[in-house]
């Protein structure tokens, strides 16, 4: 009898295919929760009924291993059961599409009705089955369709009985016609999942105990839903060798179901041809044929894509469950787009980053940056308020003792030598403290870096993306000056790719050599080509002129030049010749490169006089890590507050630890004005403190008490200043600017443009201190 | 008793998931991915000659110039003509300079064809027909008999470079099954030949290795002397006659 129970054991523990991991994925988006209930019964069903199929009397078993698949009896039989007539059903309850998605008819004359499950649904012409029956609130399961990627049609998860139909149809890649009848939970279409399922799992590990998909995977949830309990494949399984993508993306091929998302996205969406579907058959592999690693700034975004765990992330492997990761949502600060993220974390320690679906901005893609920066979150943080000791040494001291030294130091010093400079990764709240506190000391001296010296905050206008991230899909020719998106703004890239892709538009790029990955002309390298197009004598004013919605794009880093008022006007000049400025489209927008800048010029943080570094002799960075210091006078007193030890911190005397971004609740505007906050996901680490509390603390001790104790007050406060900053996740347009100045004075220089960023990857403290990214700037260095 | 039984139970399911070699799952095609070796790496400049330039032009001009991908099938099969029967990388990533894709999209299409060899092969290539009719009708024995007789592996060369065996699925020629075909790539690509052997036995194979050893080239087609091409063996047996007109449709009957 022993021996008996052994032998069931053994066959459950292989019958069941996917371990049910946690009950916690029952939150996931789809409706898991029936999925769940019927493979319990269904396993204790299996249990007993493997008993009797044991027996060695039995004689299904000496007919070795021939089952029964289907796991309901109707499936067993689906004409029969189709035959019974259906009493009258109550009528039906009304559905939402899923996930709340709204239908957008671009043409009302063009809808069509068809009916999913009898219930009658309008639709768009050309809309696909599955897209109908998403709009009737049905979730159809699949595996290569994805919304933003071609349809490629391969997996027949989507399988649905339309009627009149002799064959379930795939319905993914089926155009909706007008008065089909369609029908999703039919036991045919339930029949056609679970065979299609079986044929899935044939060739899939059983790894999912080990697996890091493990919990989000959806051939788990799906085969939990829809598949069978049991599979009859007893051959073995194929096995195939993992690919080296580089340090971002792991790959364990041998899980792969071929839903070839991966390859249309890297092709399509990505614009890098690497990836490539191998072989035939069941010799079928994903893979990029000659060793190369995946070398795209969205590499990362094929681990979300990716429908079961061959694609995971390699920093994030092993290290945690995804049901026991807290999830934040957040900001990214990483560059000026303001990604839509979700921070993970568990305990202390954020664990991933994961990209949240905004239709403005992100789309459901993050750059690499983005998503590997965190594990600099947890290197190199300055824990304690530090001294400078007379031995150059810094000594850890009390938050009283650090802030008594510099009330001190800066009320000994004449206002006018006072100067604040914000990081690239402030938030408008401390921000708005820094710019206060330096007036409320006498100084106008405050500015963000990457700003310039020389900057014109008076219309915004002139410093926002006025065509928005997600209008720049509409445009079909656009200039870049000086502006390389790639490395500057991934995800503005990905739309330019989307407009170059669907609209045919043509790019003219002006900069240095740099690597694009669409089509593009290189016009030039220095203004001289701007002024050319200016004045009309290059052949690309043409295309400008002829373009029904053109947009021009300036970089940001040409802020910082000398000349840069000579060369917006040229570019204005161009704008008005070429017609881009129009009553329904603004095509003239500045890309800026960095997560405060757009906040800190609506704050009005601009320097009072260009030689503010020189004449200083009490300098206070709030995380201002990429000014250039080399003028700065020898005996200056510097205030370093920030959270990373990072190149300002050799010249500092004094240290006020502050919280990163993924620990604070701050206000950031990213480059088209769009206003979003972060929020705490993780404590502060040591004895951090937020940044606008810390500026509220000192200019008590200072003696210049600011009037507000907490972040509402500081935004009531943001309301006089820059009321658009309050209006969360809406984008504040700029007003329309009419200002165009008609002439443009000769005088740029005729020194090329720079590239605003060397390194993609290591842009600002938190990258610098992050191994995930010197890996990829060491694999970037030697490419 | 019943514990007998339940120990012969046990042996009976083990044996089932026990893998004997022959279960292992068999790959036509080879590897999926490249391997630089001193003769294949991407290093190696690699050029259509001057007449099959002119070729590759003549296939161009076949398709639209924004459909030039479309070429990519014949210009693969025009290189590994050219290169000795097989395709190194450097071929690959010219037929994707030439048709302006990526070279990722040509290395897909050529390991999807079993046809396009990636390794080595022999001046000439045997492939044995190893689908299901042929398959019943001996294929097994008779790719057996040449790699016995030429002692080497399957996708092997042999030391002279004269001859490789390598499997391919049906050819159509199942009627005449088994059937080998013989690539002969041993005078370039003007004098390519791709020939189909039928109605082979393991003996014939042998020979028809031999003669092709010696220079000869076997005649090709079905190899039973019995047999007219596809005919059935010792002549025709039925349709002796005239076959009768069709009959007119009764038009009153529908
Ligand atoms: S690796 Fe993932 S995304 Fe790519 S084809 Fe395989 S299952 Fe699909
Ligand atoms: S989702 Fe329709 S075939 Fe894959
Ligand atoms: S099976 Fe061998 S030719 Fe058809």
């Amino acid at each position: 009898m022993n021996k008996v129970f052994n032998r069931r054991t053994l066959v459950v523990a292989i019958e069941v295919p996917i371990l049910l991991l946690n009950s916690d994925r029952r939150d996931r988006k789809r409706e898991m929760g029936l999925g769940i209930f019927t493979s319990m019964l269904l396993r204790r069903t299996i249990i007993q009924r493997s008993t009797k199929l044991l027996s060695p009397q039995s004689p299904i078993f000496n007919n070795s291993f021939v089952r029964p698949i289907v796991s309901t009896p109707e499936l067993k039989n689906p004409e029969a059961a189709q035959a019974d007539p259906v009493p009258d059903s109550p009528p039906l309850p009304p559905r939402s599409p899923v996930g709340g998605a709204r239908v957008h008819f671009p043409n009302p004359e063009d809808a069509i009705e068809v009916f999913v499950d009898g219930y009658p649904v309008k639709i768009p012409k050309g809309f696909t089955v599955l897209q109908a029956c998403e709009v009737a609130g049905v979730d159809i399961p699949r595996f290569c369709y994805h919304s933003r990627l071609s349809i490629a049609g391969n997996c027949r998860m989507c399988l649905v009985e339309v009627e009149k139909s002799p064959k379930p149809v795939a319905s993914c890649a089926m155009p909706a016609l007008p008065g089909m009848k369609i029908k999703t939970d039919t036991p045919m279409a339930k029949k056609a999942r679970e065979g299609v399922m079986e044929f899935l799992l044939m060739n899939h590990p059983l790894d999912c105990p080990i697996c890091d998909q493990g919990g989000e995977c959806d051939l788990q949830d799906q085969s939990m839903a829809f598949g069978s309990d049991r599979g009859r494949f007893t051959e073995m399984k194929r096995s195939v060798v993992d690919k080296n993508l580089g340090p971002l993306v792991k790959t364990v091929m041998t899980r792969c179901i071929q839903c070839t998302r991966c390859v249309r996205f890297a092709t399509e969406v990505a614009g890098v041809q690497d990836l490539g579907m191998l072989g035939r058959g069941s010799g079928e592999e994903i893979g990029t044929y000659v060793e190369k690693l995946m070398t795209s700034e969205l590499s990362g975004n094929v681990i979300d894509i990716c429908p079961v765990g061959a694609l995971t992330s390699k920093p994030f492997a092993f290290k945690a469950r995804n049901w026991e990761l807290k999830g934040t949502e957040s900001i990214d600060v990483m560059d000026a787009v303001g990604s839509n993220i979700r921070i993970d974390s568990r305990g202390p320690e954020v664990m991933r980053i994961l990209p949240r679906l905004n239709e403005d901005i992100n789309e459901e893609w993050i750059s690499d940056k983005t998503r590997f920066c965190y594990d600099g979150l947890k290197r190199q943080r300055l824990n304690d308020p530090m001294i400078r000791g007379n031995d150059g040494r810094f000594k850890a001291v009390s938050w009283r003792d650090a802030l008594a030294v510099v009330a001190e130091v800066m009320n000994q010093i004449n206002p006018e030598e006072i100067v604040g400079i914000a990081g690239q990764l402030s938030d408008a709240e401390s921000m708005m403290a820094l710019k206060d506190l330096l007036n409320r000391m006498g100084s106008n001296n405050v500015w963000c870096e990457g700003n310039g010296m020389q900057t014109q905050a008076d219309l915004r206008s002139g410093y926002l993306m006025n065509s928005s991230i997600s209008g720049l899909e509409k445009a079909d020719v656009f200039l870049l000056v000086g502006c390389q998106p790639r490395v500057e703004a991934a995800m503005v890239n990905a739309r330019i790719r989307k407009a170059v892709r669907s609209n045919l538009a043509k790019v003219g790029y002006i900069g240095p050599p740099t690597d694009f990955n669409y089509e593009h002309q290189h016009l030039g390298t220095g203004p001289q080509t701007l002024l050319q197009i200016a004045e009309g004598r290059h052949p690309f004013c043409s295309a400008i002129t002829n373009a029904k919605k053109p947009a021009i794009i300036v970089s940001a880093g040409l802020f910082e030049r000398e000349d840069k008022d000579a060369i917006f006007s040229t570019v204005e000049a161009i704008a008005k010749n070429g017609n881009v400025i129009r009553p329904d489209w603004n095509g003239l927008n500045v890309l800026l490169l960095n997560a405060a800048q757009a906040a800190a010029l609506d704050l009005g943080l601009i320097p009072e006089s260009n030689k503010a570094i020189e004449s200083a002799k009490f300098l206070y960075l709030m995380g201002a890590d990429d000014v250039n210091l080399d003028k700065l006078q020898g005996d200056a007193f510097v205030v370093y507050q920030g959270h990373h030890g990072d190149n300002s911190v050799y010249r500092a005397n004094v240290i006020l630890p502050a919280a990163a971004f993924s620990e604070k609740e701050g206000t950031y505007e990213n480059t088209e004005g769009f206003t979003q906050q972060t929020l705490p996901a993780v404590p502060t680490v040591g004895d951090a403190r937020d940044d606008w509390k810390i500026l509220r603390a000192l200019s008590e001790v200072a003696g210049v008490k600011l009037p507000y104790d907490s972040l509402m007050d500081i935004r009531s406060r943001i309301r006089i200043v820059a009321p658009n900053l309050l209006s969360i996740d809406e984008r504040e347009p700029a007003t329309f600017s009419a200002l165009i100045k008609p002439e443009f004075p000769h005088s740029m220089s005729s020194t090329p443009f720079k590239a605003a960023i060397e390194n993609f990857y290591m842009t600002n403290s938190i990258t610098r201190a992050s191994k995930i990214m010197a890996q990829c700037s060491a694999q970037l260095a030697k490419k | 008793m019943f514990a007998r039984q339940a120990a012969q139970r046990l042996l009976e399911i083990r044996q089932i998931f026990r893998q004997s070699p022959q279960a292992s799952r068999s790959f036509s095609t080879a590897l999926n991915y490249h391997i630089d070796t001193p003769d294949n790496n991407p290093n190696i400049r690699w050029e259509f000659n001057e007449a099959n330039k002119e070729k590759a032009k003549e296939i161009l001009s076949h398709y639209p110039s924004n459909y030039k991908q479309s070429a990519v099938i014949p210009l693969l099969d025009l290189a590994q003509q050219q290169h000795g029967g097989w395709l190194t990388v450097s071929a690959m990533n010219e037929v994707a300079r030439i048709i302006e894709v990526a070279p990722i999209r040509v290395y897909e299409v050529a390991t999807f064809y079993s046809m396009f060899n990636r390794s080595k092969v022999g001046k000439y290539h045997l492939l044995v027909c190893g689908t299901t009719p042929c398959m019943i009708r001996g294929s097994r024995e008779i790719e057996e008999a040449l790699l016995k007789h030429l002692g080497v592996k399957r996708n092997e060369v042999t030391k002279d470079g004269l001859f490789s065996v390598g499997e391919m699925e049906c050819m159509g020629c199942c009627v005449n099954a088994p059937m080998i075909t013989v690539a002969d790539y041993s005078n370039g690509s003007e004098g390519y030949t791709y020939n189909y052997y039928e109605d082979v036995t393991p003996k014939r194979v042998v020979e028809i290795v031999e003669m092709l050893r010696k220079g000869e080239k076997p005649t090709p087609g079905t190899q039973n002397p019995n047999r007219i091409k596809a005919g059935p063996e010792g002549g025709n047996k039925t349709l002796l006659s005239e076959p009768p007109a069709p009959r007119c449709r009764d038009l009153e009957a529908c």
